[in-house]
């Protein structure tokens, strides 16, 4: 699946977008957080507050107990700053 | 006898480029004659931010979902109030106080439905579409925090 990360949860992870294949044991939005996470530094810096991320899937807001299967795109970002 | 016929265009852009208010107005309302009410809501980049001087402010959006969010809030204001109009166009790029960053016009035959549409869209626009500011100050550079007051403002539209 594909993963786009933006504002400062883009700088921290260091790339706007990546596909990446999790373990079929991550199933929701949250272990997807945990899981990547564990796999390097960047992500766990971006990561290190998971409540203030917010996420969306296939470009729809979703909660962190949201079920990953079947997504095309994630997005990870902080809180919405605009208008 | 029959009754005028009434629709509701929608125009929603993201773009770098600025925005002419009364150019806006204008293609909203050109050979309309059921419009009795345009509410206009700019948003426009201050040049001070709790007493630090601003320089700059940088704008970055999710292409794509910022564009069906928007829709999305939109479609439920011409659901809640009777709409003949709607435009949003949110900039993207980096803004110096005193320039444009958005736009909301709300058209309607009355003016309350077209005050409490933009208001609604104006809420909805700052909590729930996908854009992010950061800004360039006295005291150095960072992105903008959310504020609990924006998140409030949005809750009052809930349908109970």
């Amino acid at each position: 699946m594909k993963v786009k990360y933006f504002a400062w949860v883009r700088e921290r992870v260091g790339k706007a977008e990546e596909t990446i294949e999790p373990p079929a044991t991550v199933r929701t939005v949250e272990e997807l957080i945990a899981w990547l996470s564990s796999q390097s530094e960047a992500y766990a810096y971006a990561f290190e507050k998971p409540k203030v991320i917010r996420a969306a899937i296939d470009h729809a807001h979703v909660k962190s107990d949201a079920a990953i299967s079947g997504a095309r795109e994630i997005a990870f970002f902080p809180p919405m700053t605009g208008g | 006898m029959t009754s005028p016929v009434t629709t509701c265009p929608v125009t929603i852009r993201i773009q770098e480029d600025d925005f002419d208010v009364a150019r806006e107005i204008a293609l909203l309302t050109k050979s309309r004659t059921d419009i009795g009410a345009v509410v206009t809501f700019s948003g426009i980049c201050r040049g001070d931010e709790d007493s630090a001087k601003i320089a700059a402010l940088t704008l970055e959006h999710y292409p794509g979902m910022a564009e069906e969010e928007i829709k999305r809030h939109v479609d439920e204001a011409i659901s809640r109030w009777p709409l003949n109009g709607v435009t949003v166009i949110h900039r993207v790029g980096r803004f110096v106080p005193g320039q444009n960053i958005v736009l909301v016009l709300t058209a309607s035959q009355h003016r309350q439905a077209a005050f409490q549409a933009a208001e609604f869209l104006m809420d909805y626009l700052k909590t729930s579409a996908p854009f992010w500011k950061k800004e360039e100050s006295e005291s150095g550079t960072g992105w903008v925090e959310a504020q609990a007051r924006d998140d409030e403002a949005a809750a009052r539209w809930t349908k109970s």
